[in-house]
């Protein structure tokens, strides 16, 4: 294929080359002769007719390209709202495809069909209401199905998140996001303050609050198929945009102003391995809201398990204050014995330079 | 540079009619062709300074499209021009590329489509098709250009400090833009760029506030509003735009550089980076976004109008016909400038904006599809039967119209809140608004040049190279912009070094099509060489131009091939019809300019129009009043 490509551009050069070399030519022959005082020139016809040319390819090269790139179009849609989204994208892109093909295709062969004769003269035709008119309402009309029908969606996706739902917090830094789950007890996450980041608790957990206590990290986002998810979405320094392109999911992430999306996915990582035949296939988030150097490189992987896969997993990981007990310490003390039945070693560890290490 | 080419000093001694003290004798070099106030030599000043830059702008999108489509390929080659840009591993410098992006966004949005269009055109049109000596005030039309030139100065001077130029997008959304530790181009260079924004800001409302008050007060006699070429309505709308949308940037910018330099907290609240938890709290990062977009919106049109204005001109001049719906076309440009205020917020759709709000601007913005459907029906329908002469400015003509539609349509996709989850900052976005603005606009601009050339220059740009020109920018345009489509639907995110990150080999998909669009990238940049030297060739070489090479019915065609200051050496003409009087029935020519009263057209007049005649002593009755306005 590179070689082709090399090969399109040789041609496209000589092309060049002798498109001027004719051109240059025949231009000076017609500055030889003595030119008309007419504003058309023997160009004329040929501009015309390539107008018409010009559409003919377009078409061909164009719904040639179409096909040929059609499976690596919209990748398969693995949340409920992405198949929605899906269907309306393509209805919309089949209607703005017929308005596009319709007006170019006339554009393009009144250019053809008109072109300068000199034994015609043009139509005195300034206009004509009925015809505005017409051509005010219809798009008018369609304009306002395509309205109605995405706001509805809109309306949908953007809605309250489910009770029920999986609460899961990503924030955004330069460069990478950190996962945070609401853990296991409480189902709520703890309040977090940017002040109080430091090395280890790099997200500012506010162990103040008793919600915090069962919340645990990853490095990874795992997700349960066929369960509502609640994003909550947080940035640290510059504003990220949260990407999951197989579950149709963006939304900024914005310092200072937390933001959320809630989805379902419908389709595990494994199946989705198996529907692609890509045995190594996984679900990634990416950053699209510029954020610096390494904005391009910006993603975590994603896992969609079986719920009964998820809750598994959720039961095996530790939560941060079991992982780091040292941060014990910043417990209020009415409720250091809450957050002490998160400790799972013995009771308070008071070498706290020694928890640290455990780390 | 007209006056390169004729001599300087026939103007007072001819000049008898108008008032004689305000004829100046003899201009120094320094006044005619550096700080000149004449509406003509700053339109070229503001042509020559965007084609440069569209040049560098060009430049800098071949760069990275070199990146994008050859990401193996080593770059050590561009070492002696990009120095340290170039990383040890021959590659482009990260932070350069993004640097690139933005400076090409800057570059082409605000340097070429903004000043270079509307600057060159409102200037020197204005006056011309609205019969006015110059503009209202020549000095701050003087001054408007060379405010421009500082802020040219500045930007490009950006480009050669160490930290690099500034490097969040053309948007410059805080708090990237505004911490110097995000990022090294959110240092000098942004303040750079803000400095040379506000002169630009500064430099377009005066611009501005001329082209309104010009077409308000300096219309000849017999200009009514409805008999204004469409030209001058569009540099109306583009100049009202302006007026009350770039000021909005002006405090956005404000606010950026008081957060980036004296500690306030407007967009800035909770920030670690860097190991450090910043002071600031309080502010919104979306507060940025909603001012920026309330220009930046209005800014497509800014950017758009114009070119629609000229190739609604050059459509029907070119067609020999009258442009299709001349009050259409101004409605529907009066609802894109209305409606241009109101849709800003569909730029931020999943910004954590109200989601209400976004319903809201979806609605609106679905809304100003109406009017620009108008507008593309109305163009192909004055095409329709026409008898189309296909100067390089009617191909470049059609070929905006046939790219305003096809870029159009995929903002009916955009618009739609829901849909623009997926695609958002996506190459979709890209590729939608490069072929409705950006080369649409470019188009437009390209079309006017052509058009307009013999009455800047008194000298013939060449057809042929014109054709060729054409040929390869449209065909070329096509083909790096419509697969692009098909990348953005892929979902492959904008202002990407690599897209290794997407995995699972999905950007393997698309590496023969990224190669395939930078190839034509460069094709169609290069093909820019043969306007380029088509346009400074010309200048001094072109055939002596006639005085009316389009038969054209508008007023700038009745001045003398090279227009000395003042334009008209008499009376400037009257005004006693619209412009689009081509091919009308029973008329011995298929133009009848604006000049020639009814009274001597008899046999062409419609019914309606043989009352007009009784009218023409009133129009001629102006004539003292009119030379009275000249006189201060």
């Amino acid at each position: 294929m590179n070689y082709l490509i090399g090969l399109l551009a040789i041609v496209f050069f000589f092309l060049a080359v002798s498109v001027i070399a004719k051109s240059v030519k025949l231009n000076n022959k017609l500055s030889g002769t003595e030119e008309d005082d007419s504003t058309v020139d023997n160009f004329n016809n040929a501009n015309g007719i390539g107008m018409l040319i010009f559409w003919l390819l377009f078409v061909i090269l164009g719904s040639w390209s179409f096909l040929n790139a059609r499976p690596d179009f919209l990748p398969i849609a693995a949340s409920e709202h992405g198949v929605k989204t899906d269907n309306m994208f393509w209805s919309s892109m089949a209607v703005v495809t017929f308005a596009f093909f319709i007006s170019n295709t006339l554009l393009f062969y009144f250019a053809y069909k008109y072109r300068f004769n000199k034994n015609r003269k043009a139509t005195f035709y300034p206009v004509n209401h009925k015809l505005e008119l017409i051509w005010t309402v219809i798009p008018a009309i369609v304009m306002a199905v395509l309205v109605f029908t995405g706001w509805r969606t809109w309306r949908d996706i953007t809605s309250q998140a489910p009770s029920n739902a999986a609460v899961i917090e990503l924030t955004g830094h330069q460069f990478g996001w950190f996962v945070r789950y609401a853990g296991v007890e409480d189902g709520e996450l703890g309040n977090v303050n940017y002040k109080l980041i430091d090395d280890t608790n790099s997200l500012g957990i506010d162990f103040t609050d008793k919600n915090s206590f069962d919340d645990f990290t990853a490095t990874e986002l795992h997700l349960p198929k066929g369960q509502p998810v609640l994003l909550k979405i947080r940035a640290q320094d510059v504003l990220h945009s949260v990407y999951l392109p197989f579950h149709r999911v963006k939304m900024d992430a914005v310092p200072g102003m937390p933001t959320k999306f809630w989805f379902i996915p419908t389709i595990s990582t494994d199946e989705m391995r198996a529907k692609l035949g890509k045995p190594d296939f996984n679900f990634k988030v990416n950053c699209t809201e510029v954020c610096g150097r390494g904005h391009f490189g910006m993603s975590i992987t994603v896992f969609v398990d079986e719920p009964e896969d998820y809750k598994k997993w959720v039961a095996e990981q530790k939560p941060f204050l079991a992982t780091n007990p040292a941060y014990l310490d910043k417990v209020p003390t009415n409720l250091k014995a809450k957050a002490s039945k998160y400790i799972p070693i013995e009771p308070i560890a008071t070498d706290s330079t020694e928890a640290v290490s455990v780390n | 540079m007209s006056t390169a080419i004729s001599t300087a000093e026939e103007v007072h001694t001819h000049d008898h009619d108008h008032d004689h003290d305000h004829e100046h004798h003899e201009l120094g070099f320094i006044r005619t062709y550096i700080f000149s106030e004449d509406h003509k030599t700053i339109a070229k000043q503001y042509l020559i300074s965007g084609i440069l830059w569209a040049f560098l702008g060009g430049s800098l999108s071949i760069l990275f499209r070199l990146q994008l489509g050859f990401p193996e390929m080593s770059m050590e080659w561009l070492r002696p021009i990009l120095g340290g840009w170039i990383d040890d591993s021959g590659k482009l410098d990260k932070e350069f590329y993004l640097a690139m992006v933005t400076m090409h966004g800057t570059i082409m949005v605000f340097f070429v489509l903004t000043a270079g269009l509307s600057g060159t055109f409102s200037n020197f049109l204005i006056p011309l098709q609205v019969g006015a000596r110059d503009m209202a005030s020549g000095f701050i039309n003087m001054l408007s250009y060379w405010f421009f030139f500082l802020s040219s100065v500045i930007m490009f001077s950006s480009l050669f400090i160490e930290t690099g130029p500034a490097s969040g997008g053309w948007v410059i959304y805080p708090p990237l833009s505004a911490l110097p530790q995000a990022m090294p181009g959110s240092g000098l260079g942004m303040t750079l760029w803000l400095t040379s924004m506000t002169f630009f800001i500064v430099s377009s409302l005066m611009g501005g506030i001329n082209y309104i008050c010009t077409i308000i007060n300096l219309r000849t006699r017999g200009m009514t509003f409805t008999r204004m070429p469409l030209t001058i309505w569009s540099f109306f709308f583009t100049a009202v735009l302006g007026l009350l949308s770039f000021p909005v940037l002006l405090s956005a910018a404000l606010l950026l550089i008081f957060d980036r330099s004296f500690g306030t907290s407007f967009y800035l609240s909770e920030i670690y980076i860097q190991g450090q938890a910043l002071p600031n709290v309080g502010g919104s990062a979306i507060l940025y976004q909603h001012l920026f977009w309330f220009l930046g919106h209005p800014e497509v049109y800014i950017v758009l109008l114009p070119a629609l204005g000229m190739t609604s001109e050059i459509i029907a001049t070119n067609s020999r016909k009258p442009i299709f719906g001349y009050r259409a076309m101004i409605g529907s440009m009066m609802g894109i400038t209305a409606l241009a205020f109101i849709v800003w917020a569909h730029h931020m759709f999943v910004t954590g904006m109200n989601p209400f709000l976004g319903s809201v601007f979806m609605f609106l913005t679905l809304i100003i599809a109406v009017p620009s459907a108008v507008k593309a029906f109305n163009y192909i329908t004055t095409l329709w039967k026409g008898n189309l002469v296909f100067t390089p400015a009617m191909l470049f003509s059609i070929g905006l119209v046939s790219l305003f539609i096809s870029g159009g349509v995929t903002g009916i996709i955009l618009g739609n809140s829901a849909l623009d989850i997926n695609l958002h900052d996506t190459y979709f976005v890209v590729a939608h608004f490069h072929l409705v603005m950006g080369a649409a606009s470019f188009f437009g601009l390209m079309a006017g040049v052509y058009h307009w050339f013999p009455k800047m220059f008194g000298r013939m740009m060449n057809k042929s190279l014109g054709y060729i020109h054409f040929w390869f920018t449209f065909v070329g345009v096509y083909m790096v912009f419509f697969p692009m489509h098909y990348i953005g639907i892929a979902g492959f995110p904008r202002r990407y070094y690599t897209f290794t990150a997407l995995g699972n080999d999905s950007m393997a998909a698309f590496t023969d099509m990224n190669m395939f669009i930078s190839i034509a990238a460069i094709i169609t940049f290069s093909a820019q060489a043969i306007f380029a030297w088509n346009f400074f060739y010309s200048i001094f070489k072109g055939k002596i131009a006639p005085a009316n090479p389009w038969n054209s019915n508008t007023l700038e065609w009745t001045t003398p091939i090279n227009p000395e200051h003042g334009n008209w050496p008499g009376e400037i003409p009257a005004v006693y019809r619209w412009p689009y009087d081509y091919s009308k029935p029973g008329a011995p020519e298929d133009f009848i300019p604006q000049n020639v009263p009814h009274s001597a057209t008899l046999e062409s007049n419609l019914p309606e129009e043989n009352a007009e005649i009784a009218r023409e002593k009133d129009i001629e009755g102006l004539l003292g009043a009119q030379n009275e306005s000249y006189t201060h």
